[in-house]
C-alpha cells in the first residue's frame, strides 16, 4: 500500500499485510526519519526555559515525540527552541548558534518574548527572534504551558513531513 | 547607637560638608555638598562607625534641573544593624566623582552599572567598563532624555539595536482607546504582509 505524506493516513508498517518490503517515496521516508527525531537545541533565555524543562521531564515527556535528546551543541541539533526574552546583547549569540547548526534546521519561537518581544517594548529587547533567524512555529503564551510546546512540536513534525526534500535536492544540483 | 547618632557624628566631624540628618519613615539621610569628598566620608563611615556593608549605589537623573545627577549611597553595619543613606549631587558638566572601591570592593559593579546606565564616571574605579550593555553602545539608556523605545545603533559582530514599536506601551490602557490586540505592533506587520501577499495572488 502506498501512503503519501499528504494524506491524513498514518504511516505505519505492518509486515503481515505488506510483507518484508516497504514501498514509499524517498521524500516520505527521509522526512519520516527526520520528523521523529528532532533533536532540540534548548535556547533557554528566560522563564519559558522552565516550561521547556518541564516539557522534557517525566510528566509531559517530550520523548513521546522523539525530541528528548536536548543537545547543548548546535552541531548536533535540528530544531532550535528559543525559549525566552532575546535581548540585543544575546541576539548575536543566538544568530551565531543558529549559523552553527547543520542543515536541515528549524526554529520554534516559544512564548510571547521570543515571538514578538512580548511585554518588553524596550531599548534592550529584540522585538521577535524572527528578526534574526527564520522561525517555523510560534507558540503563544507567557510562558506557554508544556502542552503548548508539545503542540508546537507536533506542528513542526507536520511541517517537516511535508518538506519536498527531493525537489529541493534537485534544485540545488 | 542609632543611625541618627551616626549621622550626627558625621555632621560634627565634617561640618558644613554634611547636611542636617533628615528622617523619613525611620530612615536617615544625609546630604554631602561636595561630591569630591565622598570617598573620604565613606572611609570614615566604614572604619570608624562600622558601616561595613555597602548595600547599593544608585543614581537619579534630575533632568532639567541643575545639578543634574544625584548619587545615593546606601550603607549598613552588620555590627550595629543601622542603615544610613548618603546623597550627593554632581553636575552634568562634571559627571564625575571619586570611586569608593577603595572602601568597599563591592562598589566596583555598582559604579559600573551607574556608568553604563547614566554615564556618570567614577574617578579611580579600576575597571570602569559597561556592565549590562556592550562596549561600543553609544547611549546611556536610563537618562531621562533617552526614549523608552530606544535608538538605533550598530556595533558590527557585537550587537545592534532598533527602536521598539511602542503603540502607547504594553501597560497603558485608556478608556475608549484601542484594545491590546489592536495595539499589538507585530499584528499590523502581519496584516500588511497578508495584504501584500493577497495583492501578489491577484496579479497572478
Amino acid at each position: 500500500m502506498f501512503h503519501s505524506m499528504q494524506t491524513k493516513t498514518e504511516i505505519g508498517y505492518n509486515s503481515k499485510v505488506e510483507g518484508d518490503v516497504v514501498h514509499t517515496r524517498l521524500d516520505a521516508a527521509i522526512n519520516w526519519f527526520r520528523k521523529n527525531s528532532l533533536w532540540p537545541m534548548p535556547m533557554g533565555l528566560a522563564c519559558c526555559a522552565i516550561e521547556l524543562m518541564a516539557a522534557g521531564a517525566s510528566r509531559f515527556d517530550i520523548s513521546r515525540f522523539g525530541s528528548e535528546v536536548m543537545r547543548f551543541s548546535p552541531r548536533q541539533s535540528d530544531v532550535m527552541i528559543v525559549a525566552g526574552t532575546v535581548t540585543y546583547k544575546m541576539a548575536t549569540a543566538v544568530r551565531r548558534i543558529y549559523d552553527q547548526m547543520a542543515e536541515p534546521k528549524w526554529v520554534i519561537a516559544m512564548g510571547a518574548c521570543a515571538s514578538t518581544g512580548g511585554m518588553y517594548r524596550s531599548y534592550a529587547v529584540l522585538q521577535g527572534v524572527d528578526r534574526i533567524v527564520p522561525v517555523d512555529v510560534y507558540v503563544s503564551g507567557c510562558p506557554p504551558r508544556p502542552e503548548a510546546l508539545l503542540d508546537a512540536l507536533i506542528k513542526m513534525q507536520g511541517k517537516v513531513a511535508k518538506e519536498p526534500f527531493m525537489a529541493l535536492q534537485k534544485r540545488v544540483a | 547607637m542609632s543611625a541618627r547618632e551616626f549621622a550626627q557624628q558625621l555632621k560634627t566631624r565634617f561640618g558644613e560638608w554634611i547636611s542636617e540628618p533628615k528622617e523619613f519613615r525611620a530612615e536617615i539621610t544625609v546630604q554631602l555638598s561636595d561630591a569630591g569628598r565622598i570617598a573620604e566620608i565613606c572611609q570614615i563611615a566604614k572604619k570608624e562607625m562600622g558601616f561595613d556593608y555597602l548595600v547599593d549605589i544608585s543614581s537619579i537623573d534630575n533632568y532639567g534641573t541643575d545639578p543634574r545627577w544625584t548619587v545615593v549611597y546606601h550603607l549598613y553595619g552588620y555590627g550595629h544593624h543601622c542603615h544610613l543613606r548618603v546623597k550627593t549631587e554632581v553636575s552634568e558638566e562634571q559627571s564625575e566623582l571619586p570611586t569608593v572601591t577603595g572602601v568597599w570592593r563591592t562598589a566596583d559593579w555598582h559604579e559600573r552599572e551607574i556608568y553604563d546606565m547614566m554615564g556618570i564616571r567614577f574617578q579611580g574605579n579600576p575597571d570602569l567598563r559597561r556592565i549590562l550593555m556592550w562596549e561600543g553602545y553609544p547611549y546611556f539608556p536610563l537618562r531621562k532624555d533617552f526614549p523608552l523605545a530606544g535608538k538605533p545603533s550598530d556595533v558590527p559582530e557585537v550587537a545592534f539595536t532598533r527602536p521598539a514599536p511602542e503603540e502607547g506601551g504594553p501597560f497603558v490602557t485608556r478608556p475608549g482607546g484601542k484594545d491590546s490586540t489592536a495595539r499589538e505592533p507585530r499584528a499590523h506587520e502581519l496584516e500588511a504582509e497578508d495584504a501584500a501577499a493577497g495583492a501578489r495572488e491577484e496579479k497572478r
